[in-house]
């Protein structure tokens, strides 16, 4: 627990130096506010249109589908490539705490993205009446986090695959694509077996579920077998470098 | 303190090592020799549990590399051969993040301790990324000797490095080397025979000689070879030297020169001397030519038959 805390450390801190991240985070917040700001205006224009916090968190998580992948490309690839992966992974730790740390240090920075974006709430409680759904929010930002979670993890473990950052980013954009969109479409198309392919696609768990406010045990599973996943094929890719 | 029995190790189809065996001490500076691709980063790699031999049997401190590799690297400190830094960290921060992943105690005093031990106590505060070579080389180094290891293995700790950095670091290495075990690589031979308690000379996979730096070039130079000089011509001196008991191989050289070698234990040289002054002769020089360790690994590392050398 220990080398995961140190690794997440040094990976949380990485991200305040680095200029990627910056951009990252900039572009994100901005594009973000100016569609916050947009909501505000039209819903003070259109009386009866009441913004809730899940509009904005849709928007949220499809630009942490893009913007994740940039942020954990370097994680591991950029170790192979300046050498300091040897110190790593001559350092008493094992694989898993490695790519476990690196993780959670990039997560930690996405919640901190996702954290300051906790004003939206904050200034649509006081334009809105009645109030806020609170139980809805809760559940939105739920979603948020455990979707950026499985983001990260996936993103962390093809970075740990690969060698070369733009081929992480391109893989890790590709697999979340897929989760978003691509896998269920036989969904629609399947006259059996659907399920499946409906469970397996993001927005099942996170734009109709917990981004509308519903909670079931099975969005759980799905986001921490992602995470899971991820961090798995991490550690085996790790591994089998070694052996290589 | 480092036990290595039969280790191979293949990358892919190629093997880059064939059944290498050695030991080394506490308290010895094991030097590390052989060419580029000889196999010297791949056993250190192996030794710092970097990568999994693909046979043989290999003990750091006690401890086998593949079954307890966390305990080896708990007692190992590496300084790779590009050295691992973070360049948009500051020095004492990189060894602090190293202490604690180490699970150093006091981790902030014993990173600044570390770089006061390589002389970089005033740029402690500066990003690597601003460091010269040499400044760089002895951050590694200081990384590799902040959790006071038992055993430390150093690949060409003195690449890249200014000649008065190169003596602090071999003084640093020698005084490191007193009561732990040091395994380091160079292709510098003189730094191996400076400071080397034991040379291994390594040539694609093998280990083609293992000795101390005396030992290595008595054991070569078996045959006492002496150059000798006179004044004038020396035509038919080479033919009435060979007629002396104990001499062979008698070679007259193209700048006028002689040389000769005798067996050991038949040291013929009073002879030697005593005829050509007879013969009338003005003896100008008479040396014995010692063969260098550079000349020693050039014989070694030549072709792959000069393995029978060394048995």
């Amino acid at each position: 627990m220990r080398n995961i805390w140190t690794i997440a450390r040094r990976e949380y801190d990485q991200y305040f130096i680095s200029p990627i991240a910056y951009v990252v985070a900039v572009a994100l917040l901005f594009i973000l506010g100016g569609y916050f700001a947009f909501l505000l205006v039209y819903a003070n224009q259109n009386f009866g249109f009441v913004p809730d916090v899940n509009v904005i968190n849709d928007l949220f998580a499809f630009l942490l589908l893009l913007s994740i992948p940039a942020l954990t490309m370097r994680v591991l690839a950029d170790e192979t490539r300046t050498g300091t992966i040897e110190l790593l992974l001559t350092a008493p730790v094992r694989d898993f705490e490695l790519v476990a740390g690196k993780w959670l240090g990039s997560f930690l920075f996405v919640l901190t993205l996702i954290l300051v974006t906790g004003i939206y709430p904050l200034i649509l409680r006081s334009q809105v009446t009645p109030g806020l759904d609170w139980k809805l929010m809760l559940s939105s930002y739920l979603g948020l986090i455990l979707l950026s979670a499985a983001f990260v993890a996936i993103g962390v473990g093809l970075s740990a695959v690969f060698s070369n950052q733009v081929t992480a980013f391109i893989t890790t954009i590709a697999v979340l694509i897929t989760l978003w969109w691509l896998i269920g479409i036989p969904a629609n198309v399947l006259p059996t077996g659907g399920e499946f392919f409906r469970y397996m696609q993001l927005n099942t768990h996170f734009a109709n579920a917990l981004n509308a406010g519903n909670l079931e045990l099975s969005n759980l599973v799905y986001f921490f077998s992602l995470i899971a996943i991820g961090l798995f094929t991490g550690t085996v890719a790790i591994e089998v470098r070694r052996w290589k | 303190m480092i036990q290595v029995n039969g280790l191979i190790k293949d990358y892919g189809a190629r093997r880059a090592l064939n059944a290498i065996s050695f030991n080394a001490n506490q308290g010895e500076i094991v030097g590390f020799l052989g060419p580029n691709g000889a196999g010297k980063t791949t056993t250190m790699r192996i030794l710092t549990g970097y990568m999994p031999p693909t046979e043989g049997e290999v003990t750091v401190a006690g401890y086998d590399v593949v079954e307890d590799s966390l305990e080896v690297r708990k007692r190992v400190g590496y300084l790779p051969e590009t050295v691992p830094l973070y360049n948009d960290m500051s020095a004492l921060d990189y060894l602090k993040f190293m202490a604690d992943l180490r699970h150093v105690p006091d981790a902030e005093e014993r990173a600044a301790e570390a770089l006061e031990s390589v002389n970089l106590g005033e740029r402690a505060n500066s990003f690597i990324g601003s460091f010269s070579k040499g400044m760089r080389q002895r951050v590694g180094l200081a990384q590799a000797l902040l959790h006071r290891p038992e055993v430390i293995i150093l690949d060409e700790p003195t690449i890249g490095l200014d000649p008065s950095q190169v003596v602090e670091i071999r003084e640093l290495i020698r005084a490191i080397g007193k009561d732990r075990t040091v395994l380091f690589s160079t292709h510098i031979l003189s730094e191996a025979q400076q400071i080397c308690d034991r040379v291994l000379i390594i040539n694609k996979g093998k280990i083609v000689a293992e000795d101390t730096p005396e030992n290595l070039q008595a054991r070569l130079t078996g045959a006492q070879r002496i150059i000798l000089r006179v004044r004038g011509e020396s035509d038919d001196l080479p033919a009435k030297i060979k007629k002396i008991k104990g001499v062979q191989d008698v070679e007259a050289k193209s700048d006028g020169s002689i040389e000769f070698e005798f067996a050991s234990g038949q040291d013929s040289r009073p002879q030697v001397a005593r005829a050509v002054v007879q013969e009338g002769y003005d003896l100008l020089e008479f040396r014995p030519v010692g063969m260098s360790l550079e000349e020693i690994f050039l014989e070694l590392t030549r072709d792959t038959s000069s393995g029978k050398k060394s048995s």
